[in-house]
Formats: C-alpha cells, structure tokens, sequence
C-alpha cells in the first residue's frame, strides 16, 4: 500500500514535473490501447497526431486557440465561485442565454454598422447571462435552495429556450425555414487577429480577463472574502462578511462571463446563432477550473490541454478510420493521469515498507 | 501552386501513359470523405449514409479511399473537421443540414475540392453540390399503409425537430392516410432529439396509451419499434430496414438509399465529370426505397406496391390538392401540386385535418 | 380519460422515473459520506452496455443486472482509488468518469447497436395481478422497479437505523472529527462509492433491459445528471429521491400525454416543464417550511479529506 505524506510546502518542481509525468503515463497506457486493441495501425503515428501535429502545424495552433478561448473565460468566472463554495454547474445555460441576449441585440440592429455594436451585444450577453446565473442567486439567498439544482436545470430549459427562439423570433427569414439565424454582418463579427484563421479577439481578452482575475484576487478585497468564505464558511461570517453578498456575486461573475462566451462563440468561430451553440464548454470548463486548481493563469495552460485532447482526439479519427468513442476515452484518462500526479505537489508519495523501515 | 499543379500535370500524363499500358484501372484512388451527425451505429440516418459510403468501398474497391468521421457536432467544431478533411480529399460529404455553413466557409477556401452537403440549398461556389431525397414519398407510401392497417383510426407520430423535411413527412403521411380513411387522426408528439431511445420509447408508450395503434417515427434509434413489438401495435421504420428490432410490428421501413448517389459522385470526380448540382431524388430514382413489407394483408401491401410504381412513373404527387392549411386557407386548388420552392422546401404549416398545434 | 389510460400513464411513469431513483439514491449515500461523485452518466452508461451485453449473450436476466451491477462498481472504483486513496479534486474526477465511461461503453459496445434482445418482463402473480385496477397498478411491474423501491428503503433504514449509518453520515459532516474518534473515514467512503456505482449500473441497466431492449451509444441522454440534481431536490432526504424522480418522471411523461392530447402550448415550452417544476417545487417546499433549519447538505461534501496522524 502507499501512502501520502502532505510536504511542509508544495514543491515546486512538481509543479512542472507533475503534468511531464500524467503525460507519460497517459502515452504509455495509450501505447498499450493501441498496440492491443488497434493491432493494424502504427502507434507512433498515432501519437504524432494526438500530441505533436496540433501544437507545430500553424492552421491546428490556431484552433487551439480559438477553442480554448470560451474555455478559458467559463473556467475563470467559474474558479471564482467555486473558491466561495458556490457551486455554478450549469454554467452551459448561462453561456447559451448570454449567445440568445447579446445575439439578439445584433440581429436587431442587423441592418445598422457601427464601432458601439459589438461592445452593446456584449453588454447585452453579460447582462443575460447574470440574469440567468442571478436566478440561482435569488433562489439559493433567499429560499435556502441549492444553486447545482437550479443551475443544472436551468441548463436544460436554456437549451429548449434556444430551440423556441431559433424556431420563432429569431430564425432567418431567407433561411428556409431551418432553425437558424441570419449569419451576422462583418460589422457584428468579432475581428480577426490572425489573418487566414478564425482566430478572433475573443481570446486576448479571455488573457486579459485571466489576468485581472489574477490581480484581483490577490489584491481586492471581494477577492479576499471569497477566499475565507469558501475555505470555511462560518469563519467568513465572523469576519463581517455577508455570505450573501458573495453569493450573489460569485454567480453573477460567472454567469456575466459564462454569457460573454456564448456570445463571443455565436459571434466569432460560429458566426450565427444554431442549434448547436451549446456544446459542453460548461461542463468542460469545470474540469480546467479544477486542473488548474482555480489559479487564474493555470487556466489559459488547462484550457490549452483541453483543447489539445479535441483536436488531436479529432485528428486520430479522421487519420487512422476511429470511432469517435477514442476521443472521450483518450480524455478521461488523461484528466486521471494529470488529477493523479497533482497530488504530488502537495504530498510525498511514501510506500508502506519504507515507514516501517523507519519506525 | 504552380508548382503543384506542373507535378499534377506530370502526374496526370505520366498516369494516363500508365493507363495506356494497363488498361483503364486507376492508379490513384479518389480521396472521399464522410461527415456525420451521430453513431454509424444509429441505425437511422447516420447508419444509412455510412451504407452508402460502404457501398462505394464495395464498387470502386482500391479505387477510392474513404474517410468517415462520426459524431461531429453542428457547431463551430464542425468547420475544423471539414477543413482538416479538405486538406487530405478529393471530394466531402457533409450529411446533416447543420453543416452548410461551415461547408459554405471550407468551400470557398479549397476550391480544388469538392463538397457535397446533404439537405441544405446554399451552393455559392461552384465547387459544392446539394442532395437530399423525397423522402416525403417514402411517408406517403406508408402513409396509406397506416390508413389502412389501423383499427383506431389513431396514428402515433414521433418527431424529433420542426424543420421542413419533418413537417413534409408528417402533412404527406397524414394526406395519404387520410386519402384511404377519412376517420384517420394523427397525434404527434415532439422529443426535441434526433436519439434518445429512453425518450422515444416513452413517446411511444404514451401514443399507444392515447390510442394510437400504428406508430410512425422521424427519430433514428429502433426504440419506437421495439415498444411497438412489446405494446402489440404496429409501426414503421426508419432510415434503414428495421425488421429485426419488431418482427410482429414491423410493417416497412423507408430506407434512405444513398449508396448510389454517392458511388456516381465519386466516379465523377474520377472521372474528372464532377459538377456543381442540385439533386432532390425519390422512389423513381431509388433514393428512397423500402424495407419488405410485413404484417400485412396481401391487399394492402399490392396497394403500397401499386402506389410505389405510381410515384415511380411520376403519375401522383403526394401533395396534390385540392389541400387547405391547417387554418383553413387554402394552399393547392383541385389538382394542383406545389412548386419545389418554396412550398416544398420551406414547408412550416400543417396541412387541415391535423389537430395538432404547430410548434413555434 | 379512462381507466385503461390513467393506468397506462402511471405505468409510464415508473419506467421514466426508476433509473432515476436508482442512480440518484446510490448518489445520496455517497454524498451523504461526504463525497460528491458527479460521474453517475459514466457510471450509467457502462451499466446499460453491461446488462445488454450479458442478456444478448446469456439470455439471464439476472446475470445481466448482476453484471450492470458489477460493471458499475468497477467504474467506480477508478473514481474511489482517485479521490480516497490519491485525494483528487472530486468535482473533475466525477467529470473526467464521465467522459470516460461515455467513452469505453461507446468502444466497447459498437458491435451491439446491431443487436436486440427480450425485454425483462413483468412479474404476474396469479390473481393478485389479475385484480382489477389495483392488479396492474400494484402487482404487475417489473421486478427492478420493486427493487428501486426497496433500495430506497434500505437505504435510509442504513443511514437512519444501523449504527454504521450513523457513523456514515458523522464522516459526511465533519470528517475530522470522526477520523479522530477511531472511525476509518476512507474505507465508509470507498464502500459508499462503490455503492453508487453499483446502483447507477442498475439504473443504466433498466434503460437497456426494460425501458428499451436496444443499446445505442449515449442513449442514457443526461439521466445521471438528473439523478444529481434530484438528491440535491431531496434535501439528502431518501424518500425524497422518490418523490422528485415521480415529479420528473411523471411530468416528462405527461408533457408526452399533453401534446398527444394536443394542449395548445408549444411542445418547447412543454418540454421545459419537467426542468422548471424540479425547481418551482423545492422552492415551495421550501417556503412551506421556512422556519426549519433546512442546512442538511453534509457539510464535508466535495472536501478532500487526508488523515495527518
């Protein structure tokens, strides 16, 4: 048996060791999948595909980026509301309704140009997105009801809402009567900061966002009192501060940016509104908020990762004829690596034999 | 560029030396490539164009090298998929309407490589065609079958998104049942999902409960038939022949067939004869087909057959008036049939007769 | 409405909602310990391929919800190893099971999508269930749906009845403080995991055996994310499990009856019912009993917990 022994501080050569290691152990047990299972394909090939191919070929860098950009920004507003212990896990619903308020605004003003559209969208999606996350706040302050109930559900009617809105008001009048938007004009579309790509402006400000997040935490005093109030609540509240008040804004947080996201995705990579904006950032933002133990910087390196499994995950099943099943496969296992070898940052990794050896 | 197209013209002379030589084999195979919306192992839509995608391996063998890519959702991730396959084929088929755009974008930037986008209308270069099928006839066929068959008079119909095609199959079932019973009802239930068979079973529970003895579904898993199986009722197919999941409820199944289409696609890019079309196919094309019809009297199945050789010789439209919409205002006068577009393309009303609140 | 159909309904009922109460009921004994397990989906799902798996191949019934059992705990158990014994972050292991489990049992299952089997009859017991009304509407169920039921039970006569279940939920409070009083915090946990792992395998097990005899990849569709938020509807209170899955079973089901029927609302709308009546109906219940102290959530819940002596 092993048993963990916690280090006076967390090493900080493990920091960087620790991901080398889950990646190791990832490839060796992918080595082994393949070699078995896959009996007629080249594993090295494979795994130029999986982990090489998308960080040196320009075209797969720059889709790195553009998927990890929603990630980064869910993940943030989300990291912030878990330190407080608030538990927003339908941020999904949150992003769609931000996509449906900001992408509204544009096709209101579908015929109208001008520098102030973008910045009013997003106000637009902030504010969607915080009503809807603010439902959970109402709800959890007031009633004492648990905001993962409301926040999970809420995701469903979200979903359903979206289906309401593209199959009414808000489908495209040329469009044939399919449930989709008009596509929005170059004036409502998010710049391009890489030419040839569908790389938008999205992601510097997902950067600058992580970096403010980052000061604020250190330096703000809300950052502070979301510190105390998730780590235990009872001292929070001694201290003076109203757990209802972090409540309130932990949600808000991450659910204004949580909309942001669903905008910048309905207004930059997708380029209108479908059926298929909702597609699991959410979710997938919850597992970067944790892989990067809610560090604000940690996250742009997480959302990197995760954006790596999809693409390269892609990649192999278009090169090799796989089922998509590998993808997910591939991903779980990866996260468990990378989950497991974080331990070693804080704790000392000690074999029952060699404590007895002491004793 | 240049550079490319000199070796490709090397290439080319150097092949048809080769050929010359050989007599006729190619020595390079057509790169084609398959994107689909759901699991090959749906066993509903997705099953059936990856039949098709057999059926060209099977016919053109070292001739062409397929790609498939299952699952890919319709969103932002859908354009990266078709770009990396651009990158690598010759021709892309793109089978879920949710992918025009997309295929619009990656068209436009690979116009060496062809595109063909199923279900959609938006052809702006002239390196993308669209197909997609009447499968409305399919639903007019069975729809006299359920007229037929029903002692309820109740028809249970599952479907999965109000867009056209489906509002096509459920006005153009309903049309032809009511043609051969005239106390026919139809009661449709909307699932909002193309599988789920936990959900599809459900609606179809609850259809029989109400009465419905005949169950029809525009959803892809086998679920509906396998209650219809359970409940004693009877039901049709979907997609792809679906005998064995209902062996005492099945009636026929409408078969997507796109094995052909696809096989004269490819060839064509081979033989370098590819252009840009619009194919809208059906049962005189063999695009739509059945599965063999069970459970039924002689009677009925000689009346599905005769319907079919109608459809097959173009000598009935499923929709051919005198029809009102569901308001009452009329659509199509005493023997007239619709224009492709926008009536049939765009359709988004029921047709009178249909109980039902339209879902918008 | 006649008998016939009110009878048909409720049937329909218990078929939407017992998976429902079998993931979520194996998830509040796991939370109940303190540990907050979000991979009940991944858990479910390689459940369903199991049962389906061992039917086709056995034809038994019981081997195959013993093999949904089995196959659940297994999963589990990755989760139990990752989060007791190397204390990783719950929150992202239960999603990267997830992830996983919806990926091996799509692997391992192509083969099976070309496959059907024999749905798991229902019971019939001469005369009882051939009594009028209360013979179908009591007596003539599938066994697992009896099963559910009595899980239920069992499991708060467990935490509410056994000096174990004590102690179960004294770790899910303040694990401290039990690991100082002599209790084995890990191994509770460990056994609760492997628990829920097991019930969320029968409850996959009932979509592929007895809602429907097919097995199509996803095909549980977001149900163990219901069952979460259905043990956090119930307050961690068992029985409640029961009432919220009938809540969300009955009224997905009736919203089906409802377009049939043809109420004038948009099918949209009605299909955002269930969703919304989850939250309106905590919400009531919570403004009926205001004056409660309503804190049940186990205050360990999601915390690592790393004995230091």
């Amino acid at each position: 048996m092993i048993r963990l022994i916690p280090r006076t501080q967390p090493s900080k050569a493990m920091i960087f060791l620790s991901p080398l290691l889950a990646l190791t152990l990832t490839a060796v047990t992918a080595f082994f999948i393949f070699a078995f299972i896959l009996t007629d394909i080249e594993v090295s090939s494979v795994f130029y595909t999986l982990f090489v191919e998308p960080l040196i070929d320009t075209y797969y860098i720059s889709e790195l980026l553009v998927k990890a950009a929603p990630l980064i920004m869910i993940a943030l507003g989300l990291s912030i509301g878990f330190r407080a212990g608030v538990w927003n896990i339908g941020a999904e619903g949150q992003y769609v309704i931000g996509g449906i308020t900001g992408g509204a605004v544009g096709l209101y003003f579908y015929n109208v140009e001008g520098f102030w559209l973008i910045p009013l969208m997003s106000l637009a999606a902030i504010l969607g997105g915080m009503f809807y996350a603010g439902i959970a706040a109402f709800l959890k302050t007031k009633y004492q009801v648990n905001e993962i109930l409301v926040t999970l559900m809420l995701t469903y009617v979200a979903v359903l809402f979206l289906s309401a809105m593209l199959q009414g008001p808000m489908r495209n009048p040329s469009g044939f009567n399919f449930p989709e938007s008009r596509p929005f004009h170059d004036s409502a579309l998010l710049p391009i900061i890489w030419q040839g790509t569908r790389l938008n402006i999205g992601l510097i400000i997902a950067v600058i966002l992580s970096f403010v997040t980052w000061f604020g935490i250190k330096r703000h005093l809300s950052g502070l009192q979301i510190k105390i109030t998730g780590s235990a609540p009872r001292a929070a509240k001694f201290a003076g501060f109203d757990d209802k008040k972090t409540i309130w804004f932990a949600l808000l947080i991450s659910g204004g940016v949580a909309g942001l996201a669903g905008l910048f995705e309905v207004i930059g990579p997708a380029g209108q509104i479908t059926p298929g904006l909702p597609q699991f950032y959410g979710f997938t933002a919850i597992i970067v908020a944790f892989l990067s133990r809610l560090h604000p910087i940690a996250i742009i390196f997480s959302s990197l990762l995760i954006a790596l499994t999809y693409i390269g995950g892609e990649n192999v099943q278009i090169y090799f004829n796989l089922p998509s099943s590998i993808t997910n496969i591939f991903q779980g296992m990866l996260l468990f690596y990378f989950l497991a070898c974080d331990v070693l940052i804080q704790y000392k990794i000690v074999f029952f034999k060699t404590i007895r050896q002491k004793l | 560029m240049a550079n490319r197209k000199l070796t490709s013209i090397l290439k080319f002379s150097l092949l048809s030396s080769m050929l010359a030589f050989t007599g006729g084999a190619f020595a390079d195979p057509v790169k084609a490539a398959f994107v689909y919306i759901g699991p090959t192992g749906d066993h509903g839509w997705t099953y059936a164009h990856d039949q098709g995608a057999n059926m060209v391996q099977d016919q053109l063998g070292d001739g062409v090298v397929i790609t498939r890519i299952e699952s890919v959702a319709e969103n932002s991730d859908s354009e990266r998929v078709i770009t990396s396959l651009a990158r690598k084929n010759d021709i892309i088929f793109t089978t879920s309407f949710g992918y025009m755009n997309p295929t619009v974008k990656v068209a436009a930037r690979y116009p060496d490589v062809k595109f063909e986008h199923a279900t959609g209308y938006m052809r702006p270069t002239d390196n993308i065609s669209t197909y997609s099928a009447r499968f409305y006839e399919g639903r007019h066929v069975i729809g006299k079958i359920a007229g037929r068959m029903t002692n309820s008079n109740i028809i249970g119909y599952i479907a999965s998104f109000p867009i056209p095609e489906v509002i096509r199959g459920i006005n153009a079932a309903f049309l032809a049942a009511k043609s051969v019973n005239p106390d026919i009802q139809i009661k449709i239930v909307w699932v909002y999902t193309w599988f789920d068979p936990g959900k599809e079973a459900d609606a179809a529970r609850a259809l029989i409960a109400q009465g419905a003895d005949i169950i029809m579904q525009h959803t892809d898993s086998t679920a509906p038939m396998t209650v219809a199986e359970d409940e004693g009722v009877l039901a049709f197919g979907q997609a792809s022949d679906m005998t064995a999941w209902g062996p005492n409820a099945h009636l026929t199944s409408i078969i997507d067939e796109w094995g052909p289409y696809y096989v004269a696609r490819v060839k064509a890019v081979a033989d370098g004869t590819w252009t840009s079309t619009d194919t809208f196919d059906g049962v005189a094309e063999g695009m739509v087909e059945f599965a063999p019809f069970t459970n039924m009297p002689d009677e009925v199945m000689w009346e599905a057959q005769d319907t079919i050789l109608d459809l097959d010789a173009g000598a009935v439209h499923p929709f051919t008036g005198p029809i009102n919409k569901q308001d009452g205002s009329p659509w199509l006068a005493e023997g007239e049939t619709p224009p492709m577009f926008p009536d049939i393309i765009t359709m988004d009303f029921y047709v009178e007769g249909i109980d039902s609140k339209y879902p918008n | 409405m006649n008998e016939g159909l009110i009878i048909a309904i409720i049937i329909g009922i218990s078929i939407a909602s017992v998976p429902l109460i079998f993931a979520a009921i194996g998830e509040l004994l796991v939370e109940r310990s303190g540990v907050l397990n979000l991979g009940v989906e991944g858990m479910m799902i390689v459940g369903a391929l199991a049962g389906f798996v061992i039917e086709f191949h056995t034809g038994s019934s019981f081997l195959a919800v013993l093999a949904a059992l089995l196959a659940g705990m297994a999963i589990a158990s990755i989760f139990a190893f990752l989060t007791q014994i190397l204390l990783t972050n719950q929150v992202a292991t239960g999603l990267a099971l997830t992830l996983f489990g919806l990926g091996i049992a799509a692997f391992i299952g192509r083969g099976y999508s070309e496959e059907n089997i024999q749905l798991i009859s229902a019971i019939h017991i001469p005369l009882l269930s051939d009594f009028p009304i209360v013979g179908p509407l009591l007596f003539s169920y599938n066994p697992l749906v009896y099963l559910a039921f009595f899980m239920v039970f069992l499991v708060w006569w467990f935490l509410f009845k056994t000096k174990q279940g004590l102690t179960l939920r004294a770790i899910g409070d303040n694990h401290d403080a039990a690991h100082a009083i002599g209790h084995n915090v890990i191994r509770y946990r460990v056994l609760a995991i492997l628990f829920g792992g097991a019930m969320a395998g029968i409850g996959g097990a009932f979509l592929s055996l007895v809602q429907v005899p097919i097995w199509g990849e996803d095909m549980t569709a977001g149900r163990g994310w219901i069952a979460i938020g259905l043990v956090v509807f119930s307050s961690w209170q068992p029985f409640k499990v029961i009432l919220g899955a009938l809540i969300f079973g009955g009224i997905t089901i009736l919203q089906l009856h409802a377009q049939g029927f043809d109420v004038r609302i948009s099918a949209q709308y009605l299909s955002m019912l269930p969703y919304l009546a989850t939250i309106v109906i905590l919400v009531s219940l919570r403004m009926r009993d205001k004056n409660k102290t309503n804190r049940t959530m186990p205050n360990c819940l999601g915390r690592i917990f790393h004995s230091t002596s």
